[in-house]
């Protein structure tokens, strides 16, 4: 395929990224470093109010944003440097608390709060999805051919299920006196308040993205299961392999690529966890970085957006993932060059 | 074919296997079970301490709203049955009667006027047939389940929730269709590339497929928000705000859809012989020629798997939609997580739950007619790329 040919097949697509995704990223970059604030006027007002006596008048020197023209409030675009930078990182705040050694204080900001549980939930739930999706991969290939695909139709709908809804699904399921915290409550023989602590609502999140990804790894792992060599499988029998030796010397090196991919996919993913947080409304006690860009988005009771601060906390969350992925991208990097050689 | 795993395999490892899946099952379908339940019911019922109570629905059942057991014998039935053609009949009809070459659009209205007809003979001609049924059925047609269907018409007519339903179909035809559009050209164009250039799209590709989405928002937002006045030195006057516009949204979620469109279409791509576009080419067709009529013939599986995906990717989508839409005319899912947002009294949570439960009930649909194709995409994109 001559070049010519290549661009008008893939120039399109191409535009599209570049003008949807590239241009924004961008953006975000220059926004970073610039604040838009309303322009303030400085104004002595007088107020009189009437008493008994005569008028009582007070002199106050307000701060009030100017109201241009057409009815707007007028802002003001500067660069600042790395003002959005610290307000969201808050330096001197991590120093103070690292000072006290105080993990609490630590806690108390934002964007490390939010750090702190995005890395702990991608963590957490990777081995569990990897372990869960292979068990149940192995499961459904050791049952008879008949019950596969039922097995198969339910495993999808917690994967293809949207995940706001997932994610509320498992909380009616909690909260208040829901079946499942009377059930422990009578199992355990005490109160439960499943909504009333971060450790508790971590547990529920990290319990639905299990249930939610799991699926999708068993599913990619049965499909290879039954691309196994039989051959290797059967020679490994013939040299007196047990169980246990097959998986681990036959069955999980055929399954590595694909324990990778998974592995890539499910970093990407679990690190914008955002739709837990929605859907356990879990904001007081447990936050993640998508949430804090979109927290920082949404427009307050003034109608103002802090976009500066999106973007700095934007562009934070996006080399967060850039050094998750680096080393995974490496493999892919030598893979190719091996192939080409 | 011999499967030596299958012969040797001790009963006990057999046996909890069996065992794991069962429990697997209920794991994966009891949340989604419950919440359908809980739908059905009186709120006094659906949040009952007894989980018995939650399903039998004793409160629902006093007020004369409640299903017989003929009721379920039939529905049950009438599912099954529509399982069982979706799985082969359909397939062979389609594949029947569609004209050559355009079996996609074959299965398209296919499965729209089997969804219909199903609506139809399900939730119209059934309920009449089986309340007659019932009056003369004795014992077997007094209620036994409460099940009352007034949250679901609370949510559909009285809270406008067609409305978001609309748009949410505006929105996911849109994504679907420009982002297939696009992906199968890049897609066909990268498969049959081996450049350096096309691996580095590739590789680009994915790492925007790794950006989170509120990231690219950002970007969007304050751009979106100031429209007008940016772009009046092109369009003057006529110049939008594309805040709060369903085609500006659908544009977002094509491109953020794109980078994983162009994969999976690439590995199907793949799947294909070269040899058949060089035959072609042989005969005298131009590489675009050999895409649109040898190529795409034999593609419609790979273009209606990523059609699937693309779909559950609008249909799904919360951030972006709750971002760049108005409160008035955004999708489902942001109007469910605002409802349940305000929910102020038992029966508001009960609405929310129907309303939880009208937004999954198509993707339930979906998973039934397509689960091979969608078992094949999530497989294609990993085995061979």
């Amino acid at each position: 395929m001559n070049p010519k040919t290549f661009a008008a097949f893939v120039g399109p697509s191409i535009v599209m990224m570049v003008l949807f995704i590239a241009l924004p990223l961008a953006s975000v970059l220059k926004q970073s470093f610039y604040v838009t604030q309303p322009v303030y006027e400085i104004l002595e007002v007088e107020t009189c109010t009437p008493t008994f006596t005569g008028q009582l008048c007070v002199k106050e020197i307000k701060t009030i944003p100017t109201i241009g023209d057409n009815g707007k409030v007028i802002t003001q675009t500067s660069f600042v440097g790395f003002v959005n930078y610290q307000n969201v990182l808050e330096l001197p705040r991590v120093i103070n608390a690292f000072a006290n050694n105080s993990w609490q204080q630590f806690m108390a900001i934002d964007f490390w709060r939010a750090l702190r549980f995005t890395l702990s939930f991608t963590f957490i739930t990777l081995p569990l999805v990897l372990f869960f999706g292979l068990v149940i991969a192995l499961c459904i290939n050791n049952v008879a051919k008949s019950i596969r695909g039922p097995v198969i139709f339910i495993s999808l709908l917690p994967m293809i299920i949207t995940p706001v809804i997932g994610a509320l699904a498992i909380r009616w399921l909690f909260i208040g006196d829901g079946i499942l915290t009377s059930f422990l409550e009578w199992w355990l023989v005490r109160d439960i308040a499943m909504f009333g602590q971060a450790w508790t609502i971590e547990l529920m999140m990290m319990f639905y993205r299990v249930w939610h990804v799991a699926p999708f790894a068993a599913i990619v792992f049965y499909a290879a299961l039954q691309t196994v060599n039989q051959d290797t499988l059967e020679s490994a029998v013939i040299d007196g392999a047990s169980r246990w030796q097959k998986l681990r010397y036959v069955i999980l090196p055929h399954l590595m690529p694909l324990i990778v991919f998974v592995t890539l996919i499910h970093l990407m993913d679990a690190y914008r966890v955002f739709e837990e947080v929605i859907g356990f409304s879990s904001q007081a006690h447990v936050i993640s970085l998508q949430w804090l860009t979109y927290d920082f988005l949404t427009s307050d009771l003034m109608g103002n957006r802090s976009i500066g601060r999106a973007s700095a906390s934007s562009m934070l969350t996006m080399i967060g993932i850039m050094l998750l992925l680096i080393p995974v991208l490496r493999g892919v990097w030598i893979d190719y060059k091996d192939k080409r050689l | 074919m011999k499967d030596i795993n299958l012969i040797r395999q001790p009963i006990g490892l057999r046996f909890s296997s069996y065992f794991f899946l069962i429990f697997w099952c209920i794991v994966a379908a009891f949340p989604i079970f419950w919440i359908t339940v809980i739908s059905v019911k009186l709120p006094i019922d659906a949040f009952n301490s007894n989980p018995l109570n939650v399903i039998f629905g004793p409160v629902t059942l006093t007020q004369g709203k409640g299903l017989s057991f003929i009721d379920i014998t039939v529905g049950l039935a009438i599912i099954l049955f529509t399982a069982k053609l979706t799985t082969g009949w359909l397939g062979r009809r389609v594949n029947k009667y569609s004209p050559n070459g355009y079996l996609w659009f074959g299965w398209i209205i296919g499965s729209m006027a089997f969804g219909i007809s199903f609506i139809v003979v399900f939730f119209a001609i059934m309920p009449s047939m089986l309340s007659v049924l019932n009056d003369y059925a004795g014992e077997l047609g007094n209620n036994i389940i409460g099940f009352s269907t007034q949250h679901y018409s609370t949510v559909w007519f009285e809270r406008d929730f067609i409305n978001n339903f609309k748009n949410s179909l505006l929105v996911t035809t849109g994504v679907v269709t420009i982002s297939l559009t696009f992906g199968t050209l890049a897609g066909y164009g990268l498969s049959r590339s081996g450049s350096n250039l096309a691996f580095w799209i590739l590789i680009i590709a994915l790492i925007f497929r790794a950006l989170p989405h509120s990231v690219l928002v950002t970007g969007y937002l304050p751009f979106f928000i100031n429209s007008a006045e940016i772009l009046r030195p092109i369009f003057g006057d006529a110049a939008p705000t594309l805040y709060g516009m369903p085609w500006a949204t659908i544009a977002v979620l094509v491109a953020i859809n794109q980078p994983f469109t162009i994969w999976m279409l690439r590995s199907f791509f793949q799947s294909i012989p070269s040899e058949l576009d060089e035959a072609a080419r042989v005969d005298g067709c131009s590489h675009f020629q050999a895409f649109r009529r040898v190529i795409m013939p034999v593609m419609w599986p790979g273009v209606i798997t990523t059609g699937l995906f693309s779909f559950l990717l609008a249909y799904n989508d919360f951030l972006v939609t709750s971002m760049l839409l108005e409160a008035q005319n955004t999708t489902m899912v942001p109007a469910i997580v605002s409802m349940f947002n305000m929910e102020t009294t038992t029966t508001d949570q009960v609405v929310a739950v129907a309303a939880a439960v009208s937004i999954i009930a198509p993707l339930f649909f979906l998973v039934m007619f397509f689960q091979r194709q969608i078992v094949t995409g999530l497989t294609a994109g990993a085995v061979k790329g």
